[in-house]
């Protein structure tokens, strides 16, 4: 418990103001915070669980309605950045500036009628959006949104956050067969195809970032960058990008609910709030990857002059802006097209990844105590070579790897089926 | 292995089995989809009945007719000049070329020649609609492969601007009515002119834009090129015409080969694809609106004050006979054929839509690519439900 | 090849971005509309028009209703037929303008609204008691003697039957006589 709350500043202000002074609770020794020492706790001794549980309770609830405070704010604010990238003025009736659709959004799903088809599994059905909504706010429990404000600084939290986001594809999945309809299948079943294929080279990429940081904590991977792993890893960094926007569907990797293909994919026959609940968590996704590059690759909370707070919401906007600007920009990849990419293109190079930034540790970090140290200058000389390696290793695969493939030769036992009626 | 839908084949998974002995021995079999009437990229009410293998397509139905007005019998009872406003109808979003297929008919049937300012105007208005419709396709292609309307909506604020010179015209946006049997119907506004200009300056610049955001693209080239390729033999046994046409390596274009109007006039190049690919049909209706431009170029220069209108009565009475005239409309070879009996209305009006006919290799196109495929083939065929189900 | 495609395409969006938006927001702003805009609501000249029912007559869908009776007289035609029932039905209308192509005495013009949505289908039906009291807009849409008064419908305002001005010139004739107070030359024409 206390390893827990170790540098968590979110949870031990409330933590101590009830269990403060118990004799068994250190964070809370006196002196914690100037102007609160002598001050006994509310509960009696003995009852810290009780403190620990309100407290994640009360951090979980703020954490989560503030982040969805901002993941309606970000829905207005995609929409209305891609109406500028089309040249149109977007979302602008409802509020000042528009600001207010959202809310509109959400009182128009809330009150639409929640259909479920004939040939629906029922309970898979209505079971798909809450667990796709779950999946996708458990990832805020390991995120450190500032400095000392995280819910949890697990020492596995890479590893769960990486868990609990491949728990998606089975959302989907169920979406998709339970809807008891054709398109809907069609994208739950590309859904499994292209989700866990991501899964891979997700994870390779990441394993780079765990070799320089040395622990898989998120905040202890914060720490370590004295540098960007942005500069140090930039191929990772791609593979990362390229692996999450196919892991949210967000285009060009949309191929689970491509509109001009299979109508809406695996939510064709959602309606409703139930709807409403797969917009929420799709969206939201964005922000939560967003957050998780930014504390992986691009210093996490870290910066001068502003607050830690403010920095991190900063670089959380600007990765949401790429992918809004890629979104509007690119046509959408083949479902064929998108598996090769990942096993021809990305899980070779997270490979080399690994191998030249393990040699690089090698041959670069001096040993010291179970890790190895890096001297600024080779920092500089390692962020050199891998932004050569990742240039270079990029334009030969693109030269070697074709993703083209050939139609393939139907039977003509098919063929012949207009002929014979 | 007889499947539910009465189909007597090989499960799919044979071939598997074949490139990979004892790999698959998992049962599948064929999905039928219907793809349509209501589709995001029908292009309208177009309905597809597709037999799938997983994503691969085995075979495909084309089903229309949902749009069907009865054009063809409508014309019948109206009288020559009524019968203009039916043909804005059939492909709505290249009414001008429409209007100007028919007169051509008309005016043949009824031994008239237009003025030479007429023509001019004409031709002028032609090309600017060949432009709007390519814009149309270009962008809705480009939706068909997913990007979101992006390049939609640049396509469409250009589409606006040649919209307005319309509406400086005569006076409608989409359904124009602008041509008359025997000329235009009133000369174009002083303030046409100088906007026509600003257009002609502007218009390059966009088409830059468009070929800097799409032709190289990677995604795009990717997945349109060497798929659904159209080789000419196979295009000219279906009759197939214009841009599709071209697009497959054939250099026949009516405006070179059977000038109208006057286009023996002006100089233009007849841009030709190589592959007939799903990405030359897409490339050559960008390379199309250059030419175009240059044409409407050559025709303000050229064009001198007039007369706009030959004298004719106002209720037309063509002699008996029959007249067949055609144009290189947007999307191919239009065609009027007009049987008059010597009364106010034709006698008969037939019509021959180059979507209509362009849409007959779409199942040869697509058998054994994949869903994705379809959809964009169909939208590089740019089909308009109006002039296919008439 | 190499991305370079998608690079470009994206530098194209990014100058996009900081284009201003072609669209309005349309109830406050109006795009400009050209005064031959062919709209809506029509414009009829009693004083001309003598009951002849050309534009009936020329209508392709037939919605043009008129019953007259003989005893009329027009200001600008002498004797004419007096109007009874001049009913256009533009629930069905595709606002073609034939009707105003075919009237020999300009007593009907197209409109220049187009913001004409009802509630019911007969409420689409303009009558002749419509007709009479609406405000006189005329589209210049076939009438090229507005044109040659560099008349605006939406700037200038209603329009009395005087002021309208006669074309002397039949329609199907080729050559245009040059109409009274009309431009003849101006910078854009070729």
């Amino acid at each position: 418990m206390n390893a827990f709350l170790a540098g968590n500043s979110l949870m031990r202000g409330l933590y101590c103001w009830l269990a403060a002074n118990q004799g068994n609770a250190q964070e809370c020794s006196p002196g914690w915070q100037p102007g609160m020492a002598a001050r006994d706790g509310l509960l009696p001794a003995g009852w810290e669980w009780l403190a620990f549980a309100v407290t994640a309770s009360v951090a979980a609830f703020l954490v989560l309605n503030l982040f969805l405070l901002l993941a309606m704010f970000y829905t207005y604010l995609e929409r209305r950045l891609i109406g500028r990238f089309q040249v149109r003025i977007g979302p602008n009736r409802t509020g000042p500036w528009g600001l207010l659709q959202p809310v509109a959004d959400a009182i128009k799903l809330l009150t639409k009628e929640s259909i479920i088809p004939d040939g629906a599994d029922r309970w898979l059905f209505n079971l798909a959006p809450i667990a796709m909504v779950v999946t996708m706010f458990m990832v805020l429990a390991v995120l450190p949104f500032g400095e000392g404000t995280f819910i949890a600084d697990i020492n596995v939290g890479l590893l769960f956050l990486i868990a609990v986001t491949s728990v998606n594809a089975l959302a989907v999945f169920m979406a998709g067969v339970a809807s008891g309809n054709r398109y809907a299948m069609f994208g739950g079943v590309r859904a499994v195809a292209q989700l866990i294929s991501y899964e891979v080279p997700m994870v390779l990429s990441v394993v780079g970032v765990l070799l320089l940081a040395g622990s898989l904590s998120l905040v202890d991977i914060v720490n370590a960058q004295r540098v960007p792993f942005l500069l140090l890893q930039p191929l990772g960094f791609f593979i990362f990008v390229v692996g999450a926007s196919a892991e949210m569907n967000r285009p060009p990797f949309d191929t689970l609910e491509a509109e001009s293909e299979i109508v809406a994919g695996y939510h064709t026959e959602y309606s409703g709030m139930k709807f409403g609940y797969f917009w929420l968590a799709e969206y939201s996704a964005v922000l939560t990857t967003s957050g998780v590059i930014a504390t992986l690759f691009l210093n996490g909370w870290q910066g001068p002059l502003l607050p830690s707070h403010v920095w991190f919401l900063l670089k959380v906007f600007g990765l949401a802006f790429v992918f809004i600007w890629v979104r509007s920009t690119l046509p959408r990849v083949r479902i064929d097209q998108t598996m090769a990419f990942a096993w021809k293109f990305l899980l070779p190079l997270g490979l080399l990844n690994i191998f030249v930034t393990a040699a690089e540790i090698l041959v670069l970090g001096q040993p010291q105590g179970e890790g190895r140290v890096f001297s600024t200058g080779g920092l500089w000389l390692m962020a050199g070579i891998n932004v050569t390696v990742t240039i270079g290793s990029v334009a030969v695969f693109s030269r070697l790897v074709s993703l083209r493939t050939p139609a393939l030769p139907v039977p003509a036992a098919h063929l012949s089926r207009v002929e014979a009626r | 292995m007889t499947t539910g839908l009465g189909l007597s084949a090989a499960p799919p998974g044979e071939r598997y089995k074949r490139l990979l002995p004892g790999a698959m021995s998992m049962r599948s079999e064929p999905v039928t989809v219907n793809v349509g009437p209501q589709h995001p990229s029908t292009h309208g009410v177009f309905r597809l009945r597709v037999t799938f293998d997983g994503e691969i397509i085995l075979d495909v139905e084309p089903i229309f007719g949902y749009l069907h007005r009865g054009s063809e019998k409508l014309a019948e009872e109206r009288t020559y000049t009524q019968v203009i406003t039916l043909t804005d109808r059939l492909d709505y979003v290249a009414s001008m070329t429409n209007n100007q297929a028919y007169v051509l008919a008309a005016e043949k049937l009824a031994g008239l020649r237009p003025p030479e300012r007429a023509m001019y105007l004409r031709v002028i208005a032609a090309e600017l609609q060949r432009i709007a419709s390519h814009l149309m396709a270009t962008g809705f292609l480009l939706n068909d492969l997913g990007a979101f309307a992006t390049p939609l909506m640049y396509c469409f604020r250009e589409r606006e601007k040649i919209l307005d010179l319309f509406e400086m015209l005569c006076g409608a946006r989409i359904t124009l009515s602008y041509m008359r049997v025997g000329g235009v119907f009133q000369d174009a506004p002083e303030d046409f002119w100088p906007a026509l200009r600003k257009f002609l300056k502007e218009m390059p610049g966009y088409i830059d834009e468009y070929e800097a955001l799409l032709v190289e693209n990677e995604i795009l080239v990717t997945r349109t090129r060497g798929v659904s390729v159209l080789t000419v033999d196979h295009a000219l046994n279906a009759s197939v015409t214009g841009p599709m046409l071209r697009a497959s390596g054939f250099p026949w274009d009516l405006r070179v080969v059977d000038p109208y109007e006057v286009y023996d006039r002006v100089r233009f190049d007849v841009p030709v694809g190589k592959a007939g690919d799903n990405y030359d049909r897409f490339k050559i209706r960008l390379d199309e609106m250059r030419q175009s431009l240059r044409i409407v170029e050559q025709c303000v220069e050229q064009i001198e004050p007039g007369p706009v209108r030959a004298e004719s009565p106002a209720l037309l009475r063509p002699p008996a006979g029959d007249a067949y005239a055609r144009i290189e409309g947007p999307k191919g070879e239009l065609g009027f054929y007009l049987v008059s009996d010597g009364s106010i209305a034709p006698y008969r009006f037939k019509l021959r839509a180059p979507s209509f006919i362009n849409l007959t290799v779409l199942r040869d196109l697509v058998i054994g690519w994949k869903l994705a495929d379809m959809i964009v083939t169909l939208g590089s065929i740019d089909i308009n439900m109006g002039e296919v189900d008439r | 090849m190499y991305g370079l495609g998608i690079l470009s395409g994206m530098v194209v969006t990014l100058k996009n971005f900081f284009r201003k938006p072609f669209t309005v927001s349309y109830p406050e702003q109006r795009l400009p509309q050209h005064p031959r805009f062919r709209g809506e609501e029509f414009t009829w000249y009693e004083e001309r028009c003598t009951g002849c029912a050309s534009c009936a007559k020329f209508c392709p869908l037939g919605i043009i209703r008129i019953v007259t009776h003989p005893g009329g007289t027009t200001p600008a035609e002498g004797d004419s037929y007096a109007i009874d029932v001049f009913d256009i039905d533009i629930a069905r209308c595709m606002f073609c303008g034939l009707c105003v192509e075919a009237c020999p005495y300009d007593a009907l013009f197209m409109g220049s609204g187009f913001e004409e949505a009802k509630y019911r289908r007969r409420d689409l039906v303009i009558s002749v008691e419509r007709l009479r009291a609406a405000e006189k807009r005329p589209s210049t849409w076939y009438r090229p003697q507005l044109e040659g008064q560099a008349y605006d419908p939406r700037r200038d305002g209603s329009l009395p039957w005087q002021k309208a001005g006669r074309e002397p010139w039949p329609y199907h004739l080729p050559q245009r006589p040059q109409a009274e107070g009309e431009k003849t030359t101006g910078e854009g024409t070729p």
